[in-house]
């Protein structure tokens, strides 16, 4: 397999931002793709946006119903899946003396139970295939910590390892399992940072700018590439520099 | 058709990538025939398609061996 051409991809959390740009960029490569929102309008945005390259699908990734139902969807219209891309993510910082139980819970579900939940049921199909690209979008404060973000930072940083143990346990079978993790994007997400959470982000960024939702898809795009067939349980940092790992 | 038998040896053969003649009813999967974990989940995943039936995983621990394979579908596939 030398080109993506008529692979099937599945992006969480494609309605907008990060996901978007990932779906975008696996769509222009000839992948069929299928991008996920939390809601109807998100989905029909998709489906606008990919425009026969694939579909939107309403999915809540915390819903194990949901996620069946969406996958046997998948299965049905497309009949594959070669790449799985888990890209939704919330947040709810607080300081830790500060955070509620549900903060903590929302967010490790969605950000790390939910790569549990699709990964194992995606692992199927690509294990009799041979061939299967997982890439998880974790972050930099996943390896760096950022106060107000014990459970975003905790997620992500779970997400890291939850890579490299299940990259050895498949790596036999042709399927390789990496993140990208990404610095401070141009996104809403952190659009809602503080002007002194950014001043003293950016004082931090040798690149000196936000990164932008395509510089995350691109190197999302070279893990799927057949060129990226031996990386496995690695991240790549795509940050301007704000941290060297 | 064939029989259960010859349906699951021809599985296990599939699957592991071994000759036919060593898929000896008393041969473990992991000592004898040289499957790693992964190897048995992937053989149990295939049982199930052949046979059209879900092993729970408690049961699934068990299929051992060539018999306990044959063995197990025997006594599920025409329940």
């Amino acid at each position: 397999m030398t080109t993506m051409q008529g692979q099937v991809a599945l992006v969480t959390g494609a309605s907008r931002g990060i996901g978007k740009a990932i779906a975008e960029q696996l769509a222009a490569q000839g992948v069929k793709v299928i991008g996920t929102a939390t809601s109807d309008n998100g989905a029909a945005a998709i489906s606008a946006y990919l425009d026969g390259n694939g579909e939107g699908m309403r999915l809540d990734v915390t819903d194990a119903d949901s996620v069946a139902a969406v996958l046997k969807a998948v299965d049905d219209n497309y009949g594959q899946l070669d790449i799985l891309v888990n890209n939704a993510g919330i947040t709810k910082d607080n300081l830790l003396m500060r955070m509620k139980d549900d903060d903590w819970d929302v967010v490790l579900d969605t950000n790390l139970k939910s790569v549990f939940r699709l990964s194992k049921a995606v692992l199927r199909g690509m294990m009799k295939r041979r061939f299967g690209r997982i890439i998880n979008i974790s972050s930099v404060v996943g390896t760096t910590g950022n106060p107000g973000q014990t459970n975003y930072c905790a997620a992500k940083a779970g997400l890291s390892g939850f890579s490299k143990a299940l990259a050895q346990e498949v790596a036999g079978r042709g399927i390789t399992v990496n993140c990208v993790a990404p610095g401070f994007i141009d996104t809403d997400m952190t659009k809602a940072l503080t002007e002194e959470q950014k001043q003293t982000i950016f004082a931090n960024i040798p690149a000196a700018r936000l990164g932008r939702p395509e510089e995350i898809a691109a190197a999302v795009v070279f893990l799927a590439s057949p060129g990226a067939a031996y990386i496995t349980g690695e991240t790549i940092h795509v940050n301007g520099g704000l941290a060297m790992v | 058709m064939s029989t259960i038998e010859e349906r699951v040896k021809k599985i296990i053969v599939e699957q592991l990538g071994v000759k036919e003649e060593e898929v000896k009813p008393e041969a473990s999967f992991e000592n004898d025939l040289g499957a790693d974990s992964l190897d048995t989940v992937e053989l149990v995943m295939a049982l199930e398609e052949e046979f059209e039936t879900e092993i729970p995983d408690e049961e699934a621990e068990k299929i051992k061996t060539v018999q306990s394979a044959i063995d197990y579908v025997t006594n599920h596939a025409n329940d």
